[in-house]
């Protein structure tokens, strides 16, 4: 399986379009983690079981290509900041060959 | 003053395992968590979580491996300081250190070390720009005396277990308790969840849902919130109050630490892994996942590890004098604090006659 190119705005505004791997078993706040795009100790708080809500990020497209927000998604999205229509937790979205040209925006830290 | 060996911060994983490393070199430890209970992350965030990388377990709760770690230093007597937060530190002409707490309580050790994990947790804030004029002036994180809002009007935001609990708790204290809500569903208990209910269908709370706060209004005190409803057509209204209490949880913040004058890299305590896990400052160590050396790997094993190590270290600075040689438990057992002693069974070598 190869790389997919996914676009990642970091919380200053600026683009990365980097290569995520479809064959390491990640997800997308693993990506976001693994090329440095938000600060360490601001994202992944919770090590990616959906229980932090520090990954939110905003899909900007593709959104049917993701999968179902999971129950436990939901309840901690209820209980994050900073919430859109488009919010997903990152953590729970693996990387798979059909989020190649994935954009997202990371959500602002929550205090 | 509480006097110890070894004041270590963060009563987590690691710092829980640092007591039984100390304890087989006869050294005392007292630990400080900000956490009213040991455990860190474990028990704070994932106690029912299954954690499948500790050796020698397939698979442990996070919760259970917290007790399993607590019977394990039992033997070694720890102190604990919980629920309250390290302060400030001081060190002392003789190169020990007095560590204050957020509640006063003062420790006093020749050597601290950290095992904060992510940091000390702290309530999330909402992002409402105006909050931080508010606190202490109407607005709480924390219910620490629910006589304050005696007779008062209040509105707690939040979905959680913490929100619906104290709602339930101040309807029979308040004069007023409105509970503002995003959504519909709570992901609270659910005896919870219909307690709230009954409670609001008799009038005794207030539930506002599929809404948020959005601002605080007041001239020096909090005199009102400003609720933004999800339906367009309801738009905004203004609620007055006497208090506004927003329960959404904690997250990890390094905190005072990062005022200690300890060399700090992308947000964690540089260490000097090669040989001791000690900070920039001498006597001050830093284990687990507060740290960062080149090649760290944030795991509970690891932690483990660094705690062994720097327990060596510890007794030396503390014993110049003295030769120690490592020992395995398997030779020398496990004698406790208490007068406990655990050790394997001599083998009876029969004589040839």
């Amino acid at each position: 399986m190869s790389d997919v190119k996914i676009t990642i705005i970091d919380r200053e505004g600026e683009a990365h379009t980097v290569d995520a791997p479809t064959d390491m078993n990640m997800n997308l706040m693993e990506v976001i983690r693994s090329y440095e795009l938000a600060q360490e100790g601001t994202i992944g708080i919770c090590g990616g079981m959906a229980m932090c809500a520090s990954c939110q990020c905003y899909i900007l497209n593709f959104e049917h290509m993701l999968p179902e927000k999971s129950f436990e998604e939901e309840d901690m999205l209820d209980q994050a900041f900073f919430v859109e229509d488009n919010s997903r937790l990152s953590c729970q979205i693996p990387i798979t060959e059909g989020l190649d040209g994935l954009e997202v925006r990371i959500a602002p830290a929550s205090e | 003053m509480i006097k110890t060996d070894i004041l270590i911060i963060g009563a987590g994983p690691t710092g829980l395992f640092a007591v039984f490393e100390a304890g087989l070199l006869k050294l005392k430890c007292h630990l400080i968590d900000a956490l009213p209970q040991p455990g860190g992350q474990c028990s704070e965030i994932y106690p029912k979580k299954p954690i499948y990388d500790i050796p020698g377990f397939p698979e442990v709760l996070a919760g259970d491996l917290v007790d399993n770690l607590m019977e394990q230093i039992k033997p070694f007597e720890p102190g604990f300081t919980l629920g309250e937060r390290a302060e400030t530190i001081d060190k002392q002409e003789d190169g020990s250190f007095i560590v204050t707490t957020s509640k006063g309580t003062k420790h006093h050790a020749p050597v601290v070390v950290i095992a904060g994990g992510l940091g000390s947790f702290e309530p999330r804030k909402p992002p409402i720009p105006s909050i931080k004029n508010y606190e202490d002036k109407g607005v709480a994180y924390i219910i620490r005396d629910p006589e304050v809002y005696r007779d008062k009007k209040v509105v707690i935001a939040g979905g959680g277990d913490s929100a619906l609990d104290w709602s339930i708790f101040l309807a029979d204290v308040a004069s007023e308790v409105s509970l503002v809500h995003r959504r519909k569903d709570f992901r609270g208990a659910l005896d919870s969840v219909e307690k709230v209910e009954e409670l609001s269908k008799i009038g005794k709370i207030n539930l506002i849902t599929d809404a948020e706060v959005v601002d605080l209004k007041g001239e020096g005190e909090l005199d009102s919130v400003l609720i933004r409803h999800k339906d367009e057509a309801r738009g905004e209204e203004l609620k007055e109050t006497d208090y506004f209490i927003p329960l959404f949880g904690l997250s990890p913040k390094l905190g005072p630490i990062a005022n200690w004058g300890l060399e700090i890299e992308k947000n964690a305590i540089k260490v000097d892994n090669s040989y001791d896990y000690q900070t920039n400052i001498p006597g001050i160590y830093a284990i687990g996942d507060v740290n960062t050396y080149k090649g760290k790997l944030k795991l509970i094993l690891c932690g483990f590890h660094e705690a062994a190590i720097m327990c060596q270290s510890v007794y030396q600075r503390i014993n110049p004098d003295k030769k120690y040689v490592m020992k395995y438990t398997t030779v020398s057992g496990v004698s406790g604090f208490d007068g406990s002693k655990k050790e394997a069974k001599k083998e009876v070598v029969k004589s040839i006659n």
